[in-house]
């Protein structure tokens, strides 16, 4: 065994689905999820002789709007390729993407990866090599036993469906660099990346219902004095359908290949898939089963050209995206970095805060004191109407402003009488300041706002 | 004359003026049909039942008087025939393979859903080669189609059958498709017009795919006047294909009598050298000296790159065959890969070789550059003339068999063709007249959206020869 160290290599290809109302090349319904098999589907979708497919606009400028959101360029020019390949899914037998001049390039994507060993923030950012627009695939359903076969003298077999409604719904494709050096990073740039696609409102990125889907590539790098070492391996993981999924699968082949490394092995370059039940991956596709998709131009959609006015329309539809509206947040607010991260995660919840402390400031309620409440009281937004949210506040800030000094005493007693807490507290433990909290509330003979008081400590205990 | 033999224009007079009813125009059609197509072999499907019930339809119109209506129906009451790769809502459409034996699509074309708008009477659905490759009829699934005008001889293809039987009266006109010259060989081996429209301009969505690039939607007629009326009918945007601009139609027919005085008529020079038949050659110079008489400017061009057309056509065109054919699979509809034959087979592995991954480079991506060079030479004529003559084909008509087992002396026969599908501009092919009793044709070029040009060159040719008069006798 040597004992050479390692360096992860991680790339991702994230596939987002858009939510636009009708599929890429045809009128169909895009909205497919639960809906009865084959029943939003047409001659262009399902691949019948002599369909040709139109291009849907509304898509094409989504998919600028992403890449603008990732910092990328858009080429005047783009156009979509054939990608060639039998599968039963693909009714065509090829689908149509884009190879060589995709609707957006490079492009940036900055994350604050977390340090537990330092307990700060590093900020890194991950390069975007391409965003491109193409589409979906039908749906095969792999039925097993038991069922009655319609193929002539075979009784009982074993058979797939396919349900076209999938065919052809519109997926932009995001390309990263293989900048990520763990899995943590990687969960992070996923997370940022679904909020923003939430942001812009062209995807649900629902991970569940398939509408996100990644395929992270990873490879090790011998760490030496070598700068750019040659990697001549990468290792795919297909079919991963949760952030948790991703991380667990990254791991596995780091380990796993860092273990064929160190025995001075080569990790062969192929296709894998992540099993839940077995948790592991296993190898689906070598590199000499890999396709050759035969890629050339689509002939039957003109390239796609865009004016500089067209592309600056749609960077103003772009409304503040989630790392500026959490810059604003802080500023404007005065909240810190945690809270503010919270409020804007999405940003249904960014809105509700924003209308309750303009509510709020008539009230003399301050920004702080509204986070607090709506995260701590863990508020269902969707029930409570943000003046409702507003007015009870005012009424759990009357009761405990009203008794102010008998409060300011109960708290110096409780901080006296257990010195152990406070100390716990100061070398880092907020479990201390959360039972503090809950002896002065005992004491008090009023009900009194739990977040107000525990803002109140802090400072106090600072 | 019998009312099967009339050009579109004589039967709308006819059937405006009630000499006829639309029922005995299509019964006449059908007679014939039925006389001659079990030799010509030019039909896969005869919509008998059909077509009787639309010609009542259309006489019941005609006799409440839907003469207000009348230009909106330009077609009203005549009975025309599709090449069978035209999707017919619930009526079989093969492409000429056994692939798509029992194949009935859920749609019309576009086109298909003009003409039936226009009133046509769909007669049937004619033989091609197998999913329109090949020049003389004899690759199609259901047995090669004959030329009326001798019967051991090919009528040309891959619109075979559209023309044989437009030859043989059974229709007044039918619909085909040009990807290398499917139309123009066989019009001007079965003495017709053919129109290979600008790429674009006629919508190819619903008609089966050969090459997409390439493929041009057009039509076979008796006479210059009937093509420009049909023209009027399927050309123009479509929003279900988004290869056809948003440019105004013109009326194709207005223009027809303006003359060709002071016209200047290119004649590239690259098309009489190598490989020309005698006769051929000699017929152009006939051509040559009367469209000189009609006051035409004739000035020799040089289109440079016309010696690279047949082998760019070639790489560029299975390539896109092997993709679009990758769909017929068996799953969804039609026989699976089994039944593919020959010519499909081997276009399909030459295309899927050109387009892997080592090879893209050095065939499909140089054949492009080539297609590039080739349409500038066009460009560059156009500034010069007004219009182009060419012959449509290197040689008359050929006997059944003699080129079957030689698919390269086959690809040659296109030589004079192939280079309007690659710069995506409009051709004509005309009449003009006959080599040892079998039809030979030219064929006027023009910039691209020039068809009214070349209806008007077409028009005063085909007045001044009127080789369209002339008719095959078949006989029994």
């Amino acid at each position: 065994m040597n004992k050479t160290k390692y360096q992860p290599v991680i790339g991702l290809e994230v596939h987002v689905e858009l939510k636009t109302k009708s599929k890429m090349f045809c009128g169909c319904s895009a909205q497919y999820f639960g809906k009865e098999p084959n029943t939003h589907v047409c001659p262009v979708c399902l691949g019948l002789p002599g369909a040709l497919p139109v291009p849907n606009n509304k898509a094409m400028e989504w998919c600028v709007m992403i890449g603008l959101a990732l910092n990328c360029k858009i080429p005047l020019v783009s156009k979509f390729d054939r990608k060639n390949y039998f599968y039963p899914d693909l009714p065509k037998g090829y689908q149509i993407s884009q190879y060589d001049e995709p609707i957006a390039r490079n492009g940036s994507l900055k994350l604050k990866i977390k340090n537990e060993k330092l307990k700060n923030n590093l900020e890194k950012t991950i390069r975007i090599r391409r965003v491109h627009l193409e589409e979906d695939t039908a749906k095969l359903i792999h039925q097993f036993g038991n069922q009655k076969s319609k193929i002539k003298n075979q009784k009982y077999e074993e058979f797939s469906l396919i349900d076209f409604n999938r065919s052809g719904v519109p997926l932009v494709e995001i390309v990263s660099e293989p900048d990520f050096e763990s899995a943590l990073e990687v969960v992070e740039y996923l997370k940022k990346l679904q909020q923003i696609v939430r942001y812009l409102d062209v995807s649900n990125a629902d991970m569940e219902k398939g509408e996100m889907r990644l395929e992270p590539n990873i490879s090790l790098r011998e760490i030496s004095n070598v700068k750019f070492q040659i990697i001549n391996y990468k290792v795919e993981v297909k079919n991963i359908n949760s952030f948790r999924f991703v991380e667990k699968a990254i791991d596995y082949e780091l380990k796993r290949q860092e273990e064929l490394l160190k025995r001075e092995e080569t990790p062969v370059q192929e296709t894998r898939g992540w099993d839940e039940n077995k948790q592991k991956t296993i190898s689906q596709r070598s590199k000499e089963e890999a396709h050759d998709y035969r890629y050339f131009p689509e002939p039957d959609i003109p390239p796609v050209h865009w004016t500089g006015n067209q592309i600056s329309n749609i960077k103003n539809q772009i409304e503040e995206l989630p790392s500026e509206k959490l810059e604003r947040f802080k500023k404007e607010y005065g909240l810190n970095d945690y809270d503010a991260e919270i409020l804007t995660r999405d940003k249904t919840t960014a809105d509700y805060f924003e209308e309750a402390v303009k509510i709020g400031a008539g009230h003399m309620i301050a920004p702080k004191q509204i986070a607090n409440v709506v995260i701590n009281k863990k508020i269902d937004i969707s029930s409570t109407l943000p003046a409702h949210l507003i007015t009870q506040i005012a009424s759990s800030k009357q009761t405990a402003t009203l008794s102010d000094e008998a409060l300011e005493k109960i708290i110096t007693q409780i901080v006296d009488e257990n010195p152990k807490a406070v100390e716990d507290y100061k070398k880092g433990k907020s479990n201390a300041l959360m039972f503090l909290v809950g002896q002065v509330i005992r004491k008090y003979p009023k009900k009194i706002d739990a977040g107000g008081l525990r803002e109140r400590m802090e400072k106090m205990l600072q | 004359m019998k009312l099967n033999e009339l050009t579109i224009t004589e039967a709308r007079e006819g059937l405006k003026n009630k000499k006829f009813s639309s029922s005995e125009l299509t019964r006449a059609c059908l007679e014939q049909i039925e006389k001659h197509d079990a030799k010509i072999n030019a039909f896969i499907t005869v919509c008998k039942k059909q077509a009787i019930e639309q010609a009542k339809e259309a006489d019941k119109l005609l006799s409440n008087g839907a003469m207000e209506q009348w230009s909106n129906l330009p077609l009203l009451g005549i009975p025309i025939a599709l090449k069978d790769l035209y999707s017919t809502k619930d009526i079989k459409t093969t492409a000429g393979s056994k692939v798509l034996k029992d194949y009935s699509p859920v749609y019309d074309a576009t086109v298909v859903k003009k003409l039936k708008d226009a009133g046509a009477v769909i007669i049937g659905k004619t033989n091609l080669d197998a999913w329109a490759h090949g020049s003389s009829g004899e690759n199609s699934d259901f047995g090669p189609t004959k030329n009326p005008w001798n019967q051991e001889y090919v009528p040309g293809g891959s619109s075979s059958g559209s023309a044989a039987a437009l030859a043989a009266d059974m229709y007044l006109a039918a619909t085909g498709t040009d990807t290398g010259g499917s139309i123009r060989l066989p019009a001007s081996f079965c003495n017709l017009v053919g129109l290979k429209p600008t790429y674009g301009r006629v919508s190819r969505y619903g008609i089966i795919a050969m090459a997409s690039s390439l493929d041009s939607i057009g039509h076979l007629a008796k006479t210059v006047e009937d093509s420009a009326l049909l023209l009027n009918i399927t050309a123009g945007n479509d929003v279900f294909d988004a290869t056809t601009p948003k440019k105004p139609v013109p009326d194709y027919q207005k223009g027809l009598q303006k003359g060709i005085k002071e016209l200047k008529i290119g004649i590239p020079k690259e098309y009489l050298q190598t490989g020309l038949d005698e006769k051929v050659k000699e017929n152009f110079e006939d051509t040559k000296r009367i469209l000189s008489r009609l006051g035409a400017n004739l000035i020799e061009v040089s289109l440079p790159h016309t010696e690279y057309a047949i082998a760019c056509y070639y790489i560029i065109q299975p390539a896109e065959v092997s993709s679009n054919l990758e769909r017929y699979d068996g799953i969804r509809f039609g026989n699976d890969r089994s039944f593919f034959t020959d010519e499909a087979k081997r276009r399909i592995m030459l295309g899927t070789f050109t387009l892997s991954a080592g090879y893209y480079e050095a065939y499909y991506k140089k054949a492009m550059q080539v297609r590039t060079l080739i349409k500038k030479d066009f460009e560059d004529a156009f500034v010069k003339v007004d219009a182009l003559i060419a012959p449509v084909s290197p040689t008359p008509s050929w006997k059944l068999g003699e080129k079957v087992d030689d698919p390269l002396k086959m690809y040659l026969s296109d030589v004079f063709t192939v280079t309007a599908n690659l710069a995506g501009i409009p051709a004509l092919a005309v009449p003009s007249g006959f080599i040892n009793g079998l039809p030979v044709g030219i064929q006027i070029l023009g910039p691209q959206f020039s068809e009214e040009l070349l209806f008007q060159v077409g028009f005063a040719y085909e007045q001044a020869t009127e080789w369209y008069k002339r008719k095959a006798i078949l006989n029994l």
